[in-house]
């Protein structure tokens, strides 16, 4: 009987996990296990690969000059786009949950208007990427047609006849990739951090109130060490899209195919691993890059746990 | 979810017996105003910044929206054109080169995907959960180790895998995909959920004779509502959006007609207006493509905020 209701038991797990199982395999883990594999040959992506050719495709990595670049192109949005994310983030946040005038229980409260402010920032969230990039297409074209130029003409920074170039400037075009990436990203940290702030006890911000502290020394004497943790999380999951940005690099920025231009100023490591792979044949090289990429990832995410790692103030 | 847990567990001691201490210390109202003065620049600043941002969110929105209801030339004149007649010829425009096909497509997908994923993860979940086997943790972080990796990652190998079974422009492809990607965040966050469930109602169905599969379809699903809203939400917001999936899966392969997803019809109708120069009618095919979204968003934007969050909160 015990036996009997043991193997029921078996039976009954097995048959829940091999549905979810077999799909997750085929799907997820195989493709990502079989990026490794094909990374050591040389394989044009249309017929089976047939040489291998160990670490030659990495070692190549290292010597192209377009790679090299875009590598550069992550590194800046990899330092720029989670700090400045992070830094509104925190701000917006702060403001809206304890920044308000005195008030309620102990003088801590949000400004007025929070709920409306949480609502907008957050929207981008839900917006396709598709979207974004059709959104910020129009508005960066370089005529006064442009909602960005149309701006910088009514400011008076330039004239009509003379508009700026956003995504067609060497200088500009990975800054303003940039912009909206933190323009996506900063409601979502947003409503994290808010999470965060929210389990912090009231009572650290009143004995901080009359001990004398004003507000700028409470969010960074109190809010700021208590959060560390979500910073810590956000940099790890910023970070991983900051290696990402695909879908806008390769629609945004000038270029035949997946973008990358003007003249390899905005392209980045993932649309040059798609042209690779889509375009110039080079399927194996291409998942040589995918591997770099994700080790990269990887090592950064250790590195932030590890060199930021506080005690941890139990509440 | 994860945020509306821990609200309610700690910090309530805090709070609790805040108001007692204050009156114990005595009142000290030069303190507190000081406190409201020293912030006073800075809420001016900070709320005026805010303000600002809300407008950089909503005015390029809001633009697109309107966008719709102008004319090729008004659009063309000056981005502060205003509509003068508000006609929806550019949305029966953009509704007849493809949107409607777009729609059609993404919502058969979005079912099919969107059902077996909220089936299969609840399965894989509940069990993790709540049934204690060897393999249990590994096959646990096997399914949430892929929330951390990104999906252009596994794209070339997954273009090759798809093609192998046959599926590459088809809707069971899409659906099997998506469902395999939208695994690890439900299984992560329904595991989560189901820990929390008491046990005590289960075990009495299980008593009264009820077999395991009975007990999860009658006695736990129901009991799991709020948490699978939650996810559900987030899955439809996430699969609905996806863009690189499609872009890479869902291509013409011998001559016949490309199935596009909704985002992926966009970007195409974007390229494809270049040409043409009807811009009224791509922004009136990004408002029909933005207005479910909305609709669902403003309606349960509680869910949507603490579902996306809790993945990141451990």
């Amino acid at each position: 009987m015990r036996l009997r209701k043991k193997t029921r038991e078996r039976l009954f797990i097995a048959s829940f996990l091999a549905g979810p199982l077999l799909v997750y395999l085929v799907f997820v883990i195989w493709p990502y296990i079989e990026t490794f594999g094909y990374s050591l040959t040389e394989w044009s992506g249309v017929a089976p690969p047939t040489k291998v050719v160990g670490l030659k495709n990495y070692v190549d990595l290292f010597h192209d000059s377009i790679f090299l670049k875009a590598l550069t192109h992550n590194m800046i949005i990899l330092i720029v786009f989670p700090t400045v994310t992070i830094a509104l983030a925190m701000f917006f946040a702060f403001m809206l949950n304890v920044g308000g005038r005195r008030g309620g229980l102990g003088g801590v409260k949000g400004i007025p208007g929070s709920a409306f402010f949480r609502i907008v920032f957050f929207f981008p969230q839900v917006l396709s990427v598709a979207i974004i990039v059709i959104l910020f297409q129009s508005a960066y074209e370089s005529n006064s047609v442009g909602l960005f130029n149309a701006i910088v003409i009514k400011l008076g920074l330039t004239d009509a006849n003379h508009p700026w170039e956003f995504l067609n400037s060497p200088t500009f075009v990975l800054w303003c990739i940039m912009f909206i990436l933190v323009w996506q990203w900063v409601g979502f940290y947003l409503v994290l951090f808010s999470a965060a702030m929210q389990q912090i006890p009231r009572d650290y911000y009143e004995a901080a109130l009359l001990d004398g502290a004003g507000r700028t020394q409470t969010y960074f004497k109190v809010t700021m060490p208590l959060l560390w943790d979500s910073v810590q999380t956000a940099w790890v999951y910023l970070a991983v899209a900051a290696m990402d940005a695909f879908a806008l690099v390769a629609t945004l920025t000038p270029g035949s195919s997946f973008g990358g231009g003007p003249d390899e100023h905005g392209e980045v490591l993932s649309t040059y691993l798609m042209r690779n792979f889509q375009v110039l044949g080079k399927a194996g090289y291409a998942c040589a890059m995918g591997v770099v990429i994700f080790f990269i990832t990887l090592i950064l995410s250790l590195v932030v746990l590890r060199a930021t790692r506080r005690e941890r103030l139990e509440y | 979810m994860a945020a509306d847990m821990t609200q309610s567990t700690p910090g309530t001691p805090g709070s609790a017996d805040t108001p007692g201490s204050a009156k114990g210390k005595r009142p000290r109202p030069e303190r507190s105003r000081r406190f409201g003065e020293s912030g006073a620049t800075l809420n001016v600043f900070g709320t005026g910044f805010m303000a600002i941002w809300a407008i950089m969110i909503l005015g390029p929105v809001l633009w697109v929206v309107l966008g719709a209801f102008k004319n090729a030339s008004e659009l063309n004149g000056s981005a502060w054109s205003w509509p003068h007649h508000w006609s929806f010829g550019a949305f029966s425009r953009a509704w007849h080169t493809g949107i409607s096909t777009y729609l059609k497509d993404t919502v058969i997908v979005l079912v099919f995907s969107v059902s077996l994923t909220m089936l299969l993860g609840a399965m894989a979940a509940y069990v993790l959960a709540r049934f204690e086997f060897r393999g249990n943790r590994f096959i646990y972080y096997l399914f949430v180790s892929g929330v951390m990796l990104p999906v252009y990652l596994a794209l070339v190998p997954l273009f090759f895998q798809v093609s192998k079974l046959h599926m590459l422009n088809t809707y069971q492809g899409l659906i099997l995909v998506y469902v395999a990607f939208s695994m690890p965040f439900t299984v992560f966050f329904l595991h989560a959920f189901f820990r929390t469930l008491p046990s005590a109602v289960y075990e009495a169905a299980l008593i009264d004779g009820a077999s395991h599969t009975r007990a999860f379809f009658q006695v736990m699903l129901p009991m799991a509502k709020p948490g699978l809203i939650s996810v559900g939400i987030f899955n439809i917001l996430g699969q609905w959006n996806q863009y690189l999936l499609p872009v890479v899966l869902m291509q013409s392969q011998h001559g016949e007609p490309p199935h596009y997803m909704l985002s992926q019809g966009l970007v195409s109708l974007m390229v494809a207006q270049g040409y043409s120069g009807d811009f009224p009618a791509l922004f009136a095919g990004m408002t029909i493509a933005m207005l479910p979204v909305m609709a669902v968003y403003l309606s349960f934007q509680r869910q949507v905020q603490a579902g996306l969050t809790a993945g990141t909160l451990k």
